[in-house]
């Protein structure tokens, strides 16, 4: 009895060192070549969030990362920030909502420096298929209703799903994912405005990682 | 050599109609029932799940005679979470495009049980070619269920079929979409859970139905074919 105890318990330790070595090495493997498709999608996604006519500067290139709760819990976000002639006009910003109803929804803002929302895209979920994955703009344009919205004092409480009081729709069946989605748009504005100084003193620390990945 | 034939046969024939994971097996409910509002969201889960099908059930098959008979669930679920871990970050890194279309169905493909259904009734009795089989045969079986649901509530919640076919097989599928009828607000009772739950058991029904109207014409033919024998004597 005791014997085969131990020889079967020998046997599942085995096989659970094989399986999550094999997953570790498949991780490592991919890691780079993940982070550079997910980065690929990031740069190309950058024009849709911010129309052309707000900055004249390189964007891609003048970038800085940024570690912040309110943006992502443990990992460091870069933030895009638009210049023109005049001086800064806003920032585009990576940022995750990590209460999805799936996990985290890594998204891309673009706002202007007085709180206005230039487009919102999400690059990448988990949501459940035909109820929560609406936030696709391949699956449906709501994504696109945060468009020229204003973040500020005065409309905080705009910024919820209608069941909840607000000014954003929320799914037939699926209100966990766009509740996610809005508040992450409005934290993230918000942190924005509060902390634009110091975002746009910072010196630029994206541009030496990509080059070096 | 007719032996093989006649298993593949078997295996077809069970995969598909007889024993099939969706309408007699009732496997994997749970994103079956979730993710089919549309056709393409079906037709998505499905291929994901026959790929990983044919996948976990090789593994399980090759590992079979390692694994001691009290341990095998465990072991089993294992190797399927490796498998399906694996396969879904190999997507991710080296076909992007398709993984932003299949990949959010990867995570509802852990928790189907058709997987471990087929590893623990199949695959682990089995050598490496037919548990491969069945997992393919099984996988087609439970597809054909998934389009079919997808085109009932879509048919009848938004009035198209193959919506968004663009997403799973490339821009030119774009032209495939039908539109039967335009509707100003969908009809919520097909789209939501409920739906699902009605038009499958519609689905069940009308096979059983089938089932019983094809094994009474056998029955009557068999009679006929004795009485046939004693007038003959």
């Amino acid at each position: 009895m005791l014997k085969s105890v131990s020889r079967n318990g020998l046997i599942l330790g085995t096989f659970a060192l094989v399986t999550t070595a094999l997953i570790g090495l498949t991780y490592l493997g991919t890691r780079d070549q993940i982070a550079k498709q997910q980065f690929e999608l990031l740069q190309n996604t950058l024009l849709d969030v911010m129309p052309a006519s707000h900055y004249s500067n390189d964007v891609i290139q003048d970038c800085v990362l940024i570690s912040e709760k309110q943006l992502h819990p443990d990992e460091p976000q870069r933030i895009y920030r638009a210049r023109d002639e005049q001086g800064a006009t806003g920032f585009i910003i990576e940022t995750t909502a990590p209460n999805g109803y799936s996990g985290n929804i890594h998204m891309l803002v673009g706002m202007l420096l007085d709180g206005t929302v230039t487009g919102v895209r999400v690059l990448d979920h988990k949501e459940t298929p035909g109820l929560g994955d609406k936030i696709d703009l391949r699956i449906s344009d709501w994504i696109l209703s945060f468009t020229g919205k204003i973040v500020s004092e005065a409309t905080l409480n705009l910024w919820e799903v209608k069941k909840d009081g607000g000014q954003f729709d929320q799914f037939t069946g699926a209100t966990i994912t766009p509740r996610a989605v809005v508040n992450q748009v409005e934290q993230t504005v918000m942190f924005a405005i509060n902390n634009a100084e110091t975002i746009l003193n910072a010196t630029d620390s994206c541009s030496s990682i990509e080059s070096a990945s | 050599m007719s032996d093989v034939k006649n298993e593949l046969e078997t295996l077809t024939w069970q995969g598909l109609w007889k024993n099939n994971p969706a309408l007699v097996q009732l496997l994997g409910l749970c994103p079956l029932l979730a993710v089919t509002a549309t056709v393409v969201n079906g037709l998505g889960l499905g291929l994901a799940t026959t790929l990983v099908l044919i996948g976990s059930n090789v593994t399980i098959s090759l590992v079979r005679n390692l694994v001691p008979n009290e341990i095998r669930i465990p072991i089993f679920v294992m190797v399927i979470a490796a498998f399906v871990t694996i396969i879904e970050l190999i997507m991710n890194a080296y076909t992007y495009e398709l993984y932003l279309a299949l990949g959010i169905f990867i995570p509802l493909i852990v928790t189907n049980c058709a997987i471990i259904g087929r590893a623990e009734a199949y695959a682990s009795k089995n050598p490496v070619g037919y548990a491969a089989y069945d997992g393919l045969s099984m996988g087609i079986g439970f597809t054909f269920v998934l389009v079919l649901l997808g085109a009932m509530r879509e048919l009848l919640g938004y009035g198209t079929l193959f919506s968004g076919a663009e997403l799973l097989l490339g821009d030119w599928a774009s032209i495939l979409k039908i539109t039967v009828f335009t509707t100003e607000s969908p009809f919520l009772l097909a789209i939501l859970p409920p739906g699902a739950f009605l038009a499958m058991g519609l689905i069940i029904a009308a096979k059983n139905a089938l089932d019983k109207r094809l094994e009474a014409r056998k029955s009557q033919e068999q009679k006929v074919v004795q009485r046939a024998r004693v007038t003959a004597e």
